[in-house]
């Protein structure tokens, strides 16, 4: 099975980086078609480089970027975003927010005007599945930190992508909102299809949700480790007070550790 | 009396008592006419030059609102250019803020040899003055566009205008509008100032007209009106501010 992102021998160096030391370096990825990866890593180790490479918003200084089969030159149009922080437009209802990718990608774009009903049900669906029925009305600023980020996920998820970027997407939530949205997260994978790379700094988080893991080392970031999860599917929020389950966490941690002290 | 109250009667009470200070002032310290005339003899004014008055201060507002309005034109066109292009943003930086430096008064000869006198002067005048904070302001309302926004976008292949048009400028509205309060008082400076020195007609012409006669109150008169129509003006932009930007204005300091 041919990969579905693959990211070979890529280092990167920011135009603007004042020390000139690469973000990533010979970094070797592979996610499968409708995979869950989960990059783990120290803070500043690259994980947000990777993102953007993997965009097509920032193109590898050395090595390629292969994405659904066709090397990397340009934004991807196939990826949808979501980040730390919602990023909500304050002036558009959270409906209005989460249409916004339609407004710029095609087939969507040119067919959003005549077909608005249907892309407002659309959208509807997509708050129902993330627990926000009936909120689409409401201004972003209304919603707590939690449901912003709700519809987030729905925004990113509503042009359909063929890939979804999370950046550490719930790092902002308290613990019992964040354990919510990783149900909601995913169920949203089950039901949709999508390859998703989820980067966080939560290992419990990665476990419980991803289906391979990548440790990185600190900067310049490399993957140190490559872990399958084997847990079965659908997971249930108890998996993760079981000894295997923390045995995989302990093992991780102990990647990350040695990725410190080696920086 | 209830918070609200009195915050909408504290306009009121405040001006009102201004005025009655300077009044009593007036009377208990003997102030010459000459010097400082009372309101009541402002007023009187007012009332017995009232056709005159009206006559100037309708074409004074012609002139502000043109200005204003090709202000409001340019600068939302320039703003928008600057804000969304890191090279035209530097490039004419020096220049805005070496002809915003320069005082209004000396460019009205300028605008005399080149359009002599008339309404000309007094439009440009004001469109000249209160340009500025339009630009600087909705431009920083576009440069500023937070970069993760500009990512989601950029990722779903969204060109440059659709990031100005969809993020850049209704974020900048908050900045527009705030700077179009400034404007609109720039934008009275600048056509009193073109029609003292090169207009028949306006406010402008009258003071000039009033004050080498030594008419004091007929002065003070035109100052008031010029204070009156200033704060109409005024809040009209800021009632506009408020209905298209409700979103922005969600903080307790704006309630």
């Amino acid at each position: 099975m041919k990969p579905f992102v693959d990211i070979h021998d890529v280092t990167h160096v920011y135009a603007r980086a004042e020390d000139g030391l690469p973000a990533v370096q010979n970094l070797n990825l592979k996610v499968n078609e409708g995979e869950f990866a989960a990059i783990v890593g120290p803070s500043g180790c690259g994980k947000s480089t990777l993102m953007k490479l993997a965009t097509g918003l920032q193109f590898p200084v050395e090595g390629t970027v292969i994405v659904d089969g066709r090397q990397v030159g340009a934004p991807v149009k196939l990826a949808g975003m979501a980040f730390q922080n919602p990023t909500m437009l304050p002036w558009r209802t959270t409906l209005d927010n989460i249409l916004l990718p339609l407004e710029i990608v095609e087939p969507h774009r040119s067919r959003l005007r005549r077909h608005k009903a249907e892309y407002v049900a659309k959208a509807e669906g997509l708050l129902a599945q993330v627990g926000l029925k009936g909120q689409g009305h409401k201004f972003p600023w209304q919603l707590s930190g939690g449901m912003q980020q709700r519809a987030s996920l729905c925004r990113a998820l509503i042009h359909e992508p063929k890939l979804l970027m999370l950046d550490e997407p719930f790092g902002a939530l308290d613990s019992f909102t964040r354990e919510e949205l990783w149900c909601v997260m995913r169920d949203l994978h089950a039901a949709q299809k999508v390859t998703i790379i989820l980067v966080t700094h939560d290992l419990r988080e990665a476990t419980f949700l991803a289906d391979r893991i990548f440790c990185m080392s600190a900067r310049p970031g490399r993957i140190v480790a490559e872990r399958e999860v084997e847990f079965p599917r659908p997971r249930d929020l108890e998996i993760t007070y079981t000894p295997e389950f923390s045995a995989l966490v302990h093992e991780l941690r102990g990647h990350i550790a040695q990725a410190r002290q080696a920086a | 009396m209830k918070a609200k109250n009195k915050l909408a009667l504290a306009p009121w009470v405040f001006t009102v008592g201004f005025f009655v200070l300077w009044e009593i002032l007036c009377h208990v310290l003997k102030i010459s006419s000459f010097i400082l005339p009372a309101p009541s003899t402002i007023m009187g004014a007012v009332w017995e030059y009232r056709n005159q008055l009206a006559y100037h201060a309708m074409h004074t507002l012609w002139m502000t609102l043109a200005g204003f309005g090709l202000a409001v034109g340019f600068g939302l066109l320039l703003g928008m250019l600057l804000g969304s292009s890191r090279l035209i943003n530097a490039g004419t930086y020096p220049l805005l803020v070496g002809f915003n430096s320069i005082p209004k008064v000396a460019v009205v000869p300028i605008l005399v040899f080149w359009f002599g006198v008339g309404w000309v002067p007094p439009v440009m005048t004001a469109f000249l003055i209160s340009f500025f904070p339009i630009v600087v302001n909705v431009a920083t309302g576009i440069a500023t566009v937070e970069p993760e926004m500009e990512d989601v976008l950029r990722a779903l292949g969204a060109s440059k205008r659709d990031i100005v048009f969809k993020v850049g400028v209704p974020r900048a509205m908050p900045y527009f509008f705030g700077s179009l309060k400034v404007a609109i008082t720039l934008a009275y400076v600048g056509s009193v100032i073109g029609e003292q020195n090169a207009s028949n007609v306006g406010i402008g012409n009258l003071l000039t007209r009033a004050s080498a006669a030594f008419e004091v109150p007929l002065v003070w008169a035109a100052l008031v009106v010029l204070a009156v129509l200033g704060v109409i003006m005024y809040a009209i932009t800021a009632y506009a501010e408020r209905s298209m930007t409700g979103w922005a204005q969600r903080s307790q300091m704006a309630a």
